[in-house]
């Protein structure tokens, strides 16, 4: 076959790819279909990267012996790694491995633009320079900022927002450097200004080092509950990124899948900000509650709360009709889905309707809770969004709220506090309601949850986990 | 611009577009897969750090390539490898349990 011949079956196996890509995330919006969905969108990848070793391998010149160890050597070692540790890794700590895949992600678009551009050796046309730059740059934020989420999340740094002295100052002088390092190598490439290839490179590492600490300083004063949204943007830069580097090398996969990540993390990142009745630019900049201490400090003070023990609970539970679960980030944090669902089990024996209400926030992210109790087994019709079960909450006996606070807190229906407005779970119209808590501890909006003081409520004050398995042993002694 | 320029222009921005409509029709439930499952889609750089690998000629550009791969392939591998770890929780039961047996668990498949 001709090299032409070859070229255009390889080109219309990249389109191939994206369009498995395209479908695959389409058949991602539901759950009968969502893991056919991704295996299609495996496949998409597996044709893309044989086309295009095969593409490589017999063009002119094919590929050096050194190339064939680099592909070979650095697709073991990575996917190796990768493998091992989506296969090893916890279902809790599943975000802020997403965090991790999205950081290396970005790393490897800032380097494939940064390895053209040292090739093209200041030679490159005006275009070219832009993709490249705006590659190496957005890929650089992405590869530290994501790293920061990540690290939030897993607890190896702090997950309250750091903030630095003048940190913001800092973080502004950073951008500023990064754009002006952009202009000048733009300008350089139009050749209004002189840049000998020692002050290309020089200017590229620039903004490449801008870049990395940008994203460092972008994401450490933003706090851990928040780093879903972020982890969500940072991963619509990566996609924008890999389609920098898709124009660079005029490779229509790159760009295409690039601009569906980009688009998609968008939207994500919006509907996510949305369920928290939050701005993404809000969140950016920082900061929650800060100000709103006051209004929230007014309505929560001066009330009592009421203590419950589990074997209380346990004769509520067990003889109640409609039991609804609310689980939160503190079931999250304790890993007692499986707790949960073994006591669920045990009520639906005695004939109890259980249904769990799952807060669209609720846990780490966004549908965390969903996979967190799928994976204990809990049947997936059982678990009801917000919009859905809020009206069966009046006809409830008893809400058993584990470790779940500011999604259940009524204050969130007036003005004046600072979760106002965020859509809740409405708790409180339950005839009776048990809080598993292990301290009257503050929920992320930083203020007391009215709910812990209605007469209505008793507070069983225990981990998730042990509070759980105190109530189960309670129901079986029954 | 050059029209090959042009026409990727075209090609980004319809993709964009093609983007915004997939992804809002997805659930809540859902997005926290569909986060992972289009990380793992910008995985596809590793065809970039393949070519990058394949011009390759001096020990910097070597470096630049090595890492690009692993960095791609790890993405790649590990993204699609958890996502499916996270949508096979939401597979159907052979059987819906019912309130009164508590013997769905030993249902096979389960």
């Amino acid at each position: 076959m001709s090299q032409q011949w070859i070229y255009t079956i390889v080109y219309l196996a990249w389109l191939a790819g994206a369009a498995c890509f395209v479908l695959g995330l389409h058949r991602m919006n539901s759950p009968a279909t969502g893991r056919s969905g991704n295996q299609l969108s495996a496949t998409g990848m597996v044709i893309a990267v044989v086309a295009t070793l095969v593409w490589l391998l017999t063009r002119e010149g094919g590929l050096s012996t050194t190339a064939i160890v680099i592909i070979v050597a650095g697709f073991l070692i990575g996917g190796g790694a990768g493998l091992y540790t989506a296969r090893t890794v916890k279902m809790t700590a599943m975000p802020q491995l997403v965090s991790l895949f999205n950081a290396v992600g970005g790393g490897a678009a800032a380097l494939v633009a940064i390895d053209d551009f040292i090739r093209l050796n200041s030679g490159a046309p005006v275009d070219t320079t832009i993709f490249v730059v705006l590659g190496a740059l957005i890929g650089s934020v992405t590869f530290t900022g994501s790293l920061i989420a990540g690290g939030k999340l897993q607890g190896l740094i702090p997950g309250k927002p750091i903030y630095v002295p003048g940190g913001q100052l800092v973080t502004i002088a950073l951008a500023v450097v990064a754009v002006l390092g952009t202009i000048a190598l733009i300008l350089g490439a139009y050749g209004t200004l002189t840049l000998d290839s020692t002050a290309t490179l020089a200017l590229l590492g620039v903004v490449v080092l801008a870049g990395l600490i940008f994203g460092v300083t972008m994401v450490l004063p933003i706090g851990g509950a928040d780093m879903p949204v972020v982890i969500s943007l940072l991963n619509s830069f990566t996609g924008t990124a890999a389609a920098m580097a898709g124009f660079v090398l005029g490779n229509p996969v790159l760009i295409i899948s690039g601009a569906l990540v980009g688009a998609s993390g968008a939207i994500l990142t919006k509907l996510m900000a949305d369920a928290m009745n939050r701005s993404v630019m809000n969140i950016m900049i920082g900061g929650f509650g800060g100000g709103d201490e006051a209004a929230g400090a007014a309505a929560g003070a001066g009330g009592t709360v009421r203590e419950i023990g589990a074997d209380d609970v346990a004769i509520q539970l067990a003889y109640a009709q409609h039991v609804i679960i609310v689980p939160g980030y503190g079931l999250a944090v304790a890993q007692a889905q499986h707790a949960v669902r073994e006591l669920a089990e045990l009520l639906e024996a005695r004939g109890v309707d259980v249904k769990y209400a799952i807060h669209p926030v609720a846990g780490r992210m966004p549908g965390h809770m969903n996979v967190l109790l799928a994976e204990a087994n809990v049947p997936y019709p059982q678990l009801k969004e917000m919009e859905e079960i809020n009206p069966e909450f009046d006809r409830a006996d008893v809400a058993l709220v584990i470790g779940a606070n500011d999604v259940t807190n009524p204050a969130a229906r007036r003005p004046g506090s600072p979760v106002s407005g965020m859509p809740i779970l409405d708790v409180d119209h339950a005839k009776s309601i048990v809080v598993i808590k292990r301290s009257m501890g503050k929920g992320y909006a930083g203020i007391d949850n009215e709910l812990y003081s209605d007469p209505k409520t008793g507070m069983l004050f225990a981990d998730a986990k042990d509070g759980l398995a105190a109530l189960t042993a309670a129901v079986k002694a029954l | 611009m050059s029209d090959q320029l042009l026409t990727s222009l075209a090609i980004f921005t319809l993709a964009i577009l093609v983007g915004f409509e997939v992804i809002s029709k997805v659930p809540a439930t859902l997005h926290t897969p569909l986060m992972s499952g289009a990380n793992s889609i910008h995985g596809i750089v590793l065809v970039g750090a393949m070519i990058i690998a394949s011009e390759a000629d001096n020990p910097v550009s070597y470096t630049l390539a090595f890492i690009a791969m692993v960095f791609g392939a790890m993405n790649v591998v590990g993204g699609y490898v958890v996502t499916d770890r996270m949508l096979q929780m939401f597979r159907k039961r052979p059987t819906a349990p019912k309130p009164t047996t508590d013997g769905a668990d030993s249902a096979p498949g389960a």
